[in-house]
């Protein structure tokens, strides 16, 4: 699938739960996300970037989430 | 309650309620009734059916035909019964010889100017002039025909659905009451005085020229064939009626199908429908005649490639086809490489099966709706904040509202009888907010102004909302009690000091919603303070890329201002189709089993695995546009699509093309040939609403019963489809009705445990949860607490959509429906409704036209970074400058060509109503109309060569 596409999407998520005050649940919330609604094709593809990859199309919150976090992995 | 009458009882007057009754005696009978109900309806409840014309029991009394006088011990003259109130103690008589004489007499009048020609009208046997003259027993006709008379009137025979023949017309003024009463709509007229005294559609107008929006009601309220549907005209007076459930809007109006054999004669709406009380729309009550239309594909048929002619076979020979296809895909690319998607048309039966069977019988979750272009923020929105994806309320439950805040929706358009009693409501006084970019008709209408029309710039819904609330907050609207009570308070404080910030005020945010922040403070304090505060919403919140965001900040106003969980309040999203609604509840989702059940959830998947006797995945499926991207990838490879036209109502048409392109093998179940079963490679041939068993669910969360009227034209229903297609695959499904299918979802779903096909045949509809704590169904939701328990906030930070206006796109479009057509037209456009609407037309604003040199009428390019589609213009000040607007009803308009795949960042539900774009006049058809004429035609050859006829 189209990387691009995914983190663009990851982002979206992201612009999302960046608002809210307290970090720890914002974080945590782009993560869940992403496990709860993504097939895991698109995780895996999204696992295969953060591997190989430099994370660089990843704002920094979801990048934070994704790093934290490896229940969203397949 | 009897389901099968033609003729119900009319009572000539509404039903009154109240808490204090009266008991009179009509006829030497005690009658108890509620206080403020008329005589005559007294008498009728009582048995005693007192004889008028003027009057029905879904119009306010009028007292004109002086048919229904009685005498009332006591007083002196005739009163007329229908405008006369029951009072406590009253003796009323209802027949006498001299109420006889003064009855026989206005009859005679009546029909010294009435053609008598009953045995050749199209109203016999369905007449109540004719019953009156029987009533009343006239015998003659003093004054003869050969005065003064209207029997040579011209008819009106404009409309393609009812004539208007002016020589039977009896002044009743029925019609005239019943189009600005039921419709709203204030377009019939009694023209002329006296004896001259005619009914007339505007300034003596034709209908199609006039007001006239063809739903009916005047049709109906007709106690002659004045004003009579034209299929009756041809058919004659049907003899049997079932009742069933429209398959338009997501309004889910109950109607009765009147047939003689298995020819539907008319569809009137039921009188007992609790979703639409006896009203109707132009499409609903008229536009059925796609059902039978010739297009109807009957015949199941294959072909390997779709360059192929398609070759009609035998069910068997269909089915086997597509379940080997199924298997040697998941043989050769894995268990994931197929789906299907549900459809909001189908029914909770069918769309529960479809999903059943891609769970259990494809063993993975790849399985998606409609409603994931429509309302899946919906979904995330309200189950997030409230814990369950449904509206709060009924429909009559805007009876009680004070302020009625509509934001992204146009009901009078879109859900046309819900729009009706939302007039209604204003008519009597309520407080109107529209939040749009356009002039939408409810804004002006006849004895209706909005108090407030915020017309916000495309994409900006989240920044006007979250103001909205800023006013709420630091005016201290806040109602502090029902947060304290009933909402979580971390939440809440957090949301609070989010929308409480400079940023958010109405002065800040005016510069990206383009409304003055006055405005937004007079509405924001409106809902906050004005009474019973509903807000009703459709696509225009749901279809951006904060669509979720935008539910969520609907949600918490909501709350904030504590209007939820009681009459006249609430969260009301418009539901697009018949079912959206069902196919949500049904677990059609990728991630949700039937009752919102999230697929992790353990214990809940090992209530279906044990049910269906298999072990289900427990990751989260693909959505639909993510199985166009697996597809492009080469991981999603068929697909089996029931009832739903993704090439037409999808975004970026050349993207679903090249994704339904790259697939080896896709299914289409459906009534025609449309769009998507042009990229197919099976055809297995669908059933219409009229033809199968089952029910729909409406917005109000009401079930309502679906009931055969005819046999499936092309042998099976949709249902039974899905179960051959099941039993080809292994997995084992020996349902012999849909009611066998509804017991088991209520088995396995506790929000509709009580939910049977009796239940629904006793009270007519039932509205979920219906389980041991609400046996009868639940009206209002979160009465005394949220379905998650407390409600819960959320921070809505505005961020612009990607979707930007530049220099070589300025404009940004916008897409919606029209009242007559419906959706991508399937149904509609194979119906006269296309006389109101044959074609997709862009909006553009004078100024905007002017700056680029574009008439009303020229044609002009529309093009966007996805594509280009070539439309004519309509040149109106119903919209802003630098927003434009079109439909989506046809699919060489191309609509969706130049939408993009921008989508919703929780649920992917495409951003339709934003897209940057020019608008430059041209003078051919785009490059991309061009090719689809050519495909398309190529099309509809190899549907020829399977001996079908046109698509």
């Amino acid at each position: 699938m189209d990387t691009h596409h995914l983190t663009r999407m990851a982002n979206q998520i992201g612009s999302f739960f960046e608002a809210m005050p307290d970090r720890q649940e914002a974080l945590a919330g782009i993560s869940q996300h992403i496990k709860r609604f993504w097939e895991p094709r698109m995780r895996r593809e999204l696992q295969q970037y953060l591997q190989h990859g430099d994370g660089a199309e990843l704002s920094g919150i979801v990048l934070e989430a994704l790093q934290a976090d490896d229940d969203w992995k397949v | 309650m009897d389901l099968n009458t033609i003729h119900d009882t009319d009572f000539g007057t509404p039903a009154r309620v109240s808490e204090r009754m009266v008991t009179l005696e009509i006829d030497g009978q005690q009658v108890t009734v509620p206080e403020g109900t008329s005589l005559m309806r007294a008498a009728a409840e009582a048995g005693t059916m007192v004889p008028k014309l003027c009057a029905t029991d879904s119009l306010e009394p009028f007292g004109s035909c002086r048919l229904c006088l009685v005498e009332i011990e006591g007083r002196r003259g005739f009163p007329a019964s229908c405008t006369t109130p029951a009072e406590a103690g009253m003796v009323v008589r209802t027949q006498s010889d001299k109420l006889q004489s003064l009855r026989k007499g206005v009859m005679e009048l009546y029909i010294s100017d009435h053609p008598l020609d009953c045995l050749t009208c199209s109203a016999n046997g369905d007449c109540e002039l004719q019953d009156m003259a029987g009533v009343t027993g006239l015998r003659e006709v003093r004054y003869g025909l050969a005065g003064e008379n209207h029997l040579d009137s011209p008819k009106d025979e404009s409309n393609p659905y009812f004539s208007y023949d002016p020589s039977k017309c009896i002044v009743c003024n029925r019609c005239v009451r019943a189009c600005e009463e039921t419709q709203g709509t204030f377009a019939l007229t009694i023209s002329g005085r006296g004896f001259d005294s005619r009914v007339s559609p505007g300034q003596s107008e034709a209908f199609m020229e006039s007001e006239c929006v063809s739903c009916g009601a005047c049709v109906d309220a007709c106690p002659t064939a004045t004003l009579q549907e034209k299929s009756v005209i041809q058919f004659g007076q049907p003899e049997h009626s079932k009742i069933t459930t429209c398959a338009y809007c997501g309004v889910g109006c109950g109607f009765k199908a009147e047939m003689k054999g298995n020819q539907v004669v008319r569809m009137t709406p039921w009188k007992d429908g609790k979703a639409n009380e006896g009203h109707a729309c132009v499409k609903g009550r008229f536009a059925w005649g796609y059902a039978t239309h010739p297009d109807r594909i009957t015949k199941p048929m294959i072909r390997s490639k779709i360059t192929d002619p398609w070759r009609e076979v035998s069910w068997e020979e269909a089915i086997a086809y597509a379940a080997s296809e199924f298997k040697r895909l998941q043989a050769k690319y894995g268990k994931d490489s197929i789906g299907g998607i549900t459809s909001s048309r189908c029914t909770n039966e069918e769309t529960y099966l479809v999903q059943k069977l891609i769970r259990a019988g494809f063993g993975n979750n790849n399985v998606d709706t409609c409603a994931r272009v429509c309302h899946s923020p919906t979904g995330y929105g309200l189950g997030q904040t409230y814990g369950t994806s449904a509206g709060t309320q009924t429909f009559k439950s805007i009876e009680h509202s004070d302020v009625i805040l509509v934001i992204g929706a146009n009901p009078t358009d879109a859900h046309p009888v819900f729009g009706s009693r939302m007039k209604k409501r204003l008519r009597e006084g309520a407080k109107l907010i529209v939040i749009d970019p356009r002039k939408i008709d409810l804004i002006n209408s006849p004895h209706i102004k909005a108090d407030y029309h915020l017309p916000l710039k495309p994409g900006t819904n989240v920044a006007m909302i979250t103001a909205l609330a800023h006013v709420i907050v630091t005016e201290g609207l806040l109602a502090d009690d029902f947060i304290a009570e009933r909402c979580e308070e971390k939440s809440f404080h957090d949301w609070k000091d989010f929308v409480a910030k400079p940023e958010n005020s109405p002065e800040a945010t005016a510069e990206i919603t383009g409304v003055p922040a006055e405005q937004v403070r007079g509405a924001a304090r409106l809902y906050a303070t004005g009474g019973n505060a509903a807000i009703y919403y459709g696509l225009g919140v749901t279809e951006h890329s904060q669509g979720s965001t935008m539910v969520i900040g609907i949600a918490n106003l909501a709350m904030a201002t504590g209007n939820i969980g009681r009459e006249g309040v609430g969260v009301n999203p418009l539901r697009g189709q018949n079912n959206v609604q069902g196919s949500c509840d049904m677990g059609s989702f990728p991630h949700e089993l039937p009752g919102y059940r999230h697929i992790s959830d353990t214990t809940t998947r090992q209530l279906f695995e044990q049910a269906w006797g298999v072990e289900l995945d427990p990751e989260p499926g693909l959505r639909i546009p993510n199985m166009f991207d697996a597809a492009l990838a080469g991981s999603f490879m068929g697909l089996y699509c029931e009832g739903e036209d993704i090439v037409q109502s999808d975004p970026n048409t050349q993207h679903v093309t090249a994704a339904l392109s790259a697939m080896e093998c896709i299914v289409v179940q459906d009534i025609f040939l449309n769009e998507t079963a042009k990229y197919a490679h099976v055809f297995l041939p669908g059933s219409s609403f009229l033809e199968k068993d089952g029910t729909f669910t409406n917005a109000e969360r009401r079930i309502s019963r679906v009931r055969q009227v005819m046999k499936p034209l092309a042998k099976y229903a949709d249902w039974e489809v899905t179960q051959l297609l099941a039993n080809a695959l292994g997995l084992k499904m020996d349902y012999t009705h849909p009611s066998q299918i509804m017991d088991e979802i209520a088995r396995l779903t506790p929000s509709f445990a009580g939910v049977s096909y009796e239940k629904i045949d006793k009270h007519g509809s039932v509205q979920w949860p219906c389980n041991d704590d609400a046996p009868d169904g639940t009206q209002t939701m979160h009465i005394d607490g949220f379905v998650r328990g407390k409600g819960k906030f959320f921070v809505t930070q505005y961020i612009a959509s990607d979707e930007k206006v530049n220099r070589r796109f300025p404009l940004i479009l916008t897409t919606g429906r029209i009242l007559s057509q419906y959706n991508v037209g399937a149904q509609t456009r194979r119906t006269a409704n296309s006389m109101w609407h044959p074609e997709d037309v862009l909006e553009i604003h004078p100024h905007d036209a002017e700056e680029r040199g574009i008439k009303d009428g020229d044609s002009v390019a529309v093009t966007s970074r996805a594509g280009e589609t070539v439309l004519h213009a309509k040149v109106s000040e119903r919209m802003q400058p630098g927003v434009v607007y079109t439909t989506f009803h046809f699919p060489e308009s191309g609509a969706n060509v130049i939408t993009t795949d921008n989508s919703d960042w929780a649920t992917n539900c495409p951003e339709y109503k934003v897209t940057a774009v020019q608008v430059l006049p041209v003078t051919q058809p785009s490059e991309w109309q061009q090719s689809y004429q050519r495909f398309n035609q190529t099309q509809l050859e190899l549907l020829e060569q399977a001996g079908e006829g046109k698509a």
